[in-house]
């Protein structure tokens, strides 16, 4: 009996602290929340509250304001993932052809992540402002330099969801392409040169090269990036803060509207936004974490 | 095996440690000892320009009025006041409220009333004689179910339009007068336009819209219909407001089209430079022209057209918190907050004018000369933008409706949505 403590005692002392930090302010914090949210506690008045059951929610997804901050989501959580995933693999490809001075370019490309996202969004701001024409500021007057007048556009401030949602994505993307090219460049240099060089003996094109033996072992790299990505997206605010403001309904996602409801002291509808969001982000990273649990039985 | 367990309990004791020294320091502001129940900790979101030096201003005064007691700056940066109010709703919901706070005088108050947490303080107004020394105009504005709830520092008014004279010139406008209606002000954008001047009202983002909505508003519904939208009494899915929108709409038009991404300093600063003719604002704009150096000669100014008769005012003032730390010395801030010699070491270095109407007007620049006399003359109206017509949850739905109108221009969703936030709950 003393052995088998001596065996288990320490790993499980070691934990304790961290199991009891998480119990208590992440899943603790989680079931107030959903607690609060299932009140009517619409003020900052103290006192007892009544359970209305999920009243916050219907009322929730009735709303327009609402359903339009979560359609500005999802249109932005598409964006950011394929513009990053997109130009993330073209840089790893291009690095990992061999350039030269490839230190350099590879400090370029990582160097935004360095910056907050509250800082880019500053100067991010001031890039898309939307004057065009011979008042054209940021990259429209950059535009209008390199005569490339037809790229001129109001960029968050008019025109569709899409284009008002892409040009919010737009700094996201450049912040983040760097580290996604690290990831993939990471996976392209763990594959061992004999499988290239086997397929070239047999006679594959380069073309062919990349389709069938280089990308299908990046595919849980690809899988990460795609998580971290697109759980980064669902919690953005600090980016949309800067450059738009928080009253902005164009470009409000739900993130920005729990922090507004939250200083109006609607504590029950701020807590069932809450909620909402973590259920959008557990349905995108549960299937992720089965899956790797699956894949570790497995080895 | 020994030294597996000695690291163990090493780990684990600093771990321990960090987590005490963690709550230790979140516990340092409600913990005071007999010294430091002496602190007055002031809240407030003045932490630059004229607004900190307003503030320095009041608390020389506090400093010689109130000597048993120590005043502690606890101001938030940023946002307008809208981190402020964050920080405030956190401190207030875990019952650590500061000893006086700052809260738009007004609708947006009755938010703190409601929740019960600030205490009545009608008996000071008596004690100190503030009865007789506010307009009553303005105490009628405070007063909610016959009690008050805080002392005004300072009035602003929101329904000033600041013009370029030179640009004015180029289209053939006088530049004394204000237009006498939205009607005319309209004709004279499209003057202007016609003249070359692309955007003649210069705009920017959130509030400052609404600002501008808020005065074709006021000059179309007149001064008592205007009150009563923001009480429900005047109905607001009317035909009447429809058509004062549609009237919004077309002066929106008139804008720069990157409203949506510059503050107010930088639409000021298009007409300082000659880019637009006028920008609408509050009277904060004196004292920002006075730190930007623009001379008097270089802009003029006057009521929101066809609002001439009224004062839109908003105001700053500060509250008994209840259940907060050292009410005595809170009382004496307030006390210094409404005397004659605090207003005035305050207004005139925030560019703002004294709610008391005894103030004596050649202690003050030339702006708040003429906006004081006004504030004795005028109908005072309060501003929605700035929390004296609606409260903060009031406030964020128009800001959201105003964003969306910015860009789709669709006057019925306007409508709808204004009429949904000016529903009493």
């Amino acid at each position: 009996m003393h052995g088998r403590i001596r065996t288990w005692g320490p790993g499980a002392l070691v934990l304790l602290p961290t199991v009891l930090l998480l119990g208590y302010f992440v899943y603790g914090l989680i079931a107030w929340s959903f607690n609060t949210s299932l009140t009517d506690r619409h003020t900052a008045r103290k006192g007892p509250a009544e359970y209305v059951g999920f009243d916050n929610y219907v009322n929730l997804f009735g709303e327009e304001r609402f359903l339009n901050s979560l359609k500005n989501l999802g249109v932005l959580t598409v964006a950011f993932i394929v513009g990053t995933l997109i130009f993330g693999l073209l840089w790893a490809l291009l690095l990992e052809k061999g350039l030269r001075g490839e230190g350099i370019f590879r400090s370029i490309f990582l160097f935004p992540m360095a910056i907050s996202m509250i800082a880019s969004g500053v100067v991010w701001g001031w890039l898309l402002n939307p004057s065009q024409g011979d008042d054209a500021r940021g990259l429209n007057r950059l535009f209008s330099i390199l005569h490339l007048n037809v790229l001129e556009n109001p960029w968050w401030t008019g025109g569709s969801r899409w284009t008002t949602m892409a040009s919010i994505a737009l700094p996201a993307v450049w912040q983040l392409s760097g580290y996604i090219m690290a990831l993939f460049l990471a996976g392209f240099r763990g594959i061992p040169g004999e499988l290239r060089e086997a397929a070239r003996v047999d006679g594959a094109s380069e073309f062919k090269l990349y389709r069938h033996v280089l990308f299908p072992q990046l595919s849980p790299i690809a899988l990460s990036a795609l998580i971290i990505l697109g759980h980064m997206s669902l919690k953005l605010f600090d980016l949309i803060y800067a450059i738009t403001g928080p009253n902005q309904f164009r470009t409000e996602v739900p993130s920005v509207y729990m922090w507004n409801t939250l200083l109006r002291s609607d504590m029950a509808k701020a807590a069932a936004i809450s909620i909402v969001l973590l259920a959008v982000v557990a349905v995108l990273v549960i299937p992720y974490v089965a899956y790797t649990v699956r894949q570790e039985s497995e080895e | 095996m020994r030294g597996g367990w000695s690291k163990t309990v090493a780990a684990l004791g600093a771990v321990g440690l960090l987590a005490v020294s963690a709550c230790g320091n979140s516990d340092d502001g409600g913990s005071g000892d007999a010294a430091a129940s002496k602190d007055v900790t002031v809240f407030t979101w003045w932490a630059d320009g004229g607004e900190k030096a307003g503030l320095d201003g009041l608390v020389s005064v506090f400093n010689t009025e109130c000597k048993d007691f120590k005043f502690v700056n606890s101001a938030v940066a940023g946002g307008a006041g809208s981190n402020a109010k964050q920080v405030l709703a956190n401190d207030l919901a875990a019952n650590k409220p500061p000893s006086t706070f700052q809260a738009h005088a007004g609708a947006e108050l009755g938010d703190y009333i409601r929740n019960g947490q600030v205490d009545d303080v009608s008996d000071l107004y008596k004690e100190f004689g503030l009865d007789a020394a506010f307009p009553k105009s303005l105490i009628d504005n405070l007063t909610v179910d016959g009690k008050i709830y805080s002392v005004p520092a300072n009035v602003h008014r929101a329904n000033v339009v600041w013009a370029n004279p030179a640009v004015l010139k180029k289209a053939n406008l006088d530049a004394t007068k204000a237009p006498a209606s939205v009607d005319a002000w309209i004709a004279d954008m499209e003057k202007l336009k016609a003249a070359g001047v692309k955007a003649p009202l210069a705009t920017s983002k959130g509030f400052a819209q609404e600002m501008v909505m808020e005065a074709v508003l006021l000059a179309e519904l007149g001064p008592d219909k205007f009150t009563g939208l923001w009480k429900g009494e005047t109905d607001a899915a009317g035909a009447d407001v429809t058509a004062a929108l549609e009237k919004y709409k077309k002066v929106l038009s008139f804008s720069n089209a990157d409203r949506e991404a510059v503050d107010w300093p930088d639409a000021l600063s298009y007409v300082n430079k000659g880019q637009s003719a006028y920008t609408l604002m509050g009277d904060w704009v004196a004292a920002q022209q006075l730190s930007d150096k623009v001379p008097d000669s270089a802009y003029t100014y006057w009521p929101a057209p066809g609002t001439g008769d009224t004062f839109q005012y908003l105001a700053d003032s500060f509250t008994l918190p209840t259940n907060g730390q050292t009410p005595d010395g809170a009382k004496c801030w307030l006390k210094v907050v409404g005397s004659a010699e605090g207003q005035k070491a305050f207004n005139t270095k925030k560019g703002s004018i004294p709610a008391r109407s005894d103030a004596v007007a050649t202690d003050y620049p030339k702006y708040q000369q003429a906006a004081m006399a006004d504030w004795k003359a005028k109908t005072i109206v309060p501003s929605c933008a700035h929390g004296a017509a609606c409260t903060l949850g009031q406030n964020d739905s128009i800001l959201s409706a105003i964003g969306q109108f910015s860009s789709g221009m669709d006057v019925p969703t306007l409508q709808k949505a204004l009429a949904a936030a000016v529903k009493p709950a």
